[in-house]
C-alpha cells in the first residue's frame, strides 16, 4: 500500500486550486506522510472541519491506501478573521 | 442506527474524556495513538479509552460515527475534539488543558 507523495498533492489541489501544499515523506516508505496545507478555503472552519475537508479531497485513501499522514492546516496568513 | 453505532454513542455519552485508540496506554499499538496518550497523561488528565483492534465493528463504526478516517479519536463531554495531530496543536496552544476543564489543574 501506499501512494506517492505528488498524487496526494494532486488530490488536494484538485479541491483546494489557491492551496500551499508542502508533502514530507516521514519515514522514506510511501505511505507516512507530513503535510501542510494552506488556503483560504479554510477560512472560519473549525480544525476538525479543516482536517475533513482535506480528507474529503483525498476521496477515502486516507485509512486506506493512505496509513499516516500527520496534518497541519491553515488559513494564509493576513487572512485571518 | 446499527449497533456499532449505538454502541459507540453509548461510550461517547457515558465518559467525560474517551480515547478510541489502537492498543492500550500502556502498549499503544500505533505512534499516533501513542502520542495522544503522551498528551492526556501529560495534561494530568481522567481518560478512558477504548481499543478499536478488540472490536472490528467499532473500528470500522469509529470512522462513520465522526466522519474521520482515522484513529485515535478523542472525544470530550460528548463532542468530537479531533485526532493526535489536532490534540497536539490544541496542547501547544493551551486549548486542549481549558477544554479538559479544572479536573487538570497541574501546570502545563
Amino acid at each position: 500500500m501506499g501512494m506517492p507523495a505528488a498524487e496526494i498533492e494532486a488530490m488536494i489541489l484538485a479541491a483546494f486550486p489557491d492551496a500551499a501544499v508542502e508533502i514530507r515523506d516521514l519515514a522514506g516508505d510511501g505511505d507516512h506522510y507530513a503535510a501542510r496545507v494552506v488556503s483560504s478555503a479554510f477560512a472560519g472552519l473549525s480544525r476538525v472541519r479543516q482536517h475533513q475537508a482535506v480528507y474529503a479531497a483525498l476521496k477515502g485513501k486516507m485509512g486506506t491506501d493512505l496509513h499516516a499522514l500527520q496534518l497541519e492546516t491553515a488559513v494564509p496568513s493576513g487572512d485571518h478573521e | 442506527m446499527s449497533d456499532s453505532q449505538a454502541l459507540i454513542a453509548e461510550l461517547v455519552n457515558a465518559n467525560e474524556v474517551v480515547l478510541f485508540m489502537k492498543g492500550t496506554p500502556l502498549f499503544p499499538q500505533c505512534g499516533f495513538s501513542s502520542r495522544a496518550i503522551t498528551i492526556l497523561e501529560r495534561l494530568g488528565a481522567n481518560f478512558e479509552t477504548v481499543d478499536v483492534l478488540q472490536d472490528p465493528e467499532i473500528r470500522q463504526g469509529i470512522k462513520e460515527y465522526s466522519d474521520w478516517p482515522t484513529v485515535p479519536q478523542l472525544y470530550v463531554k460528548g463532542e468530537f475534539v479531533g485526532g493526535s495531530d489536532i490534540m497536539m496543536e490544541m496542547f501547544e496552544s493551551g486549548e486542549l488543558q481549558q477544554l479538559l476543564g479544572a479536573d487538570s489543574g497541574l501546570p502545563a
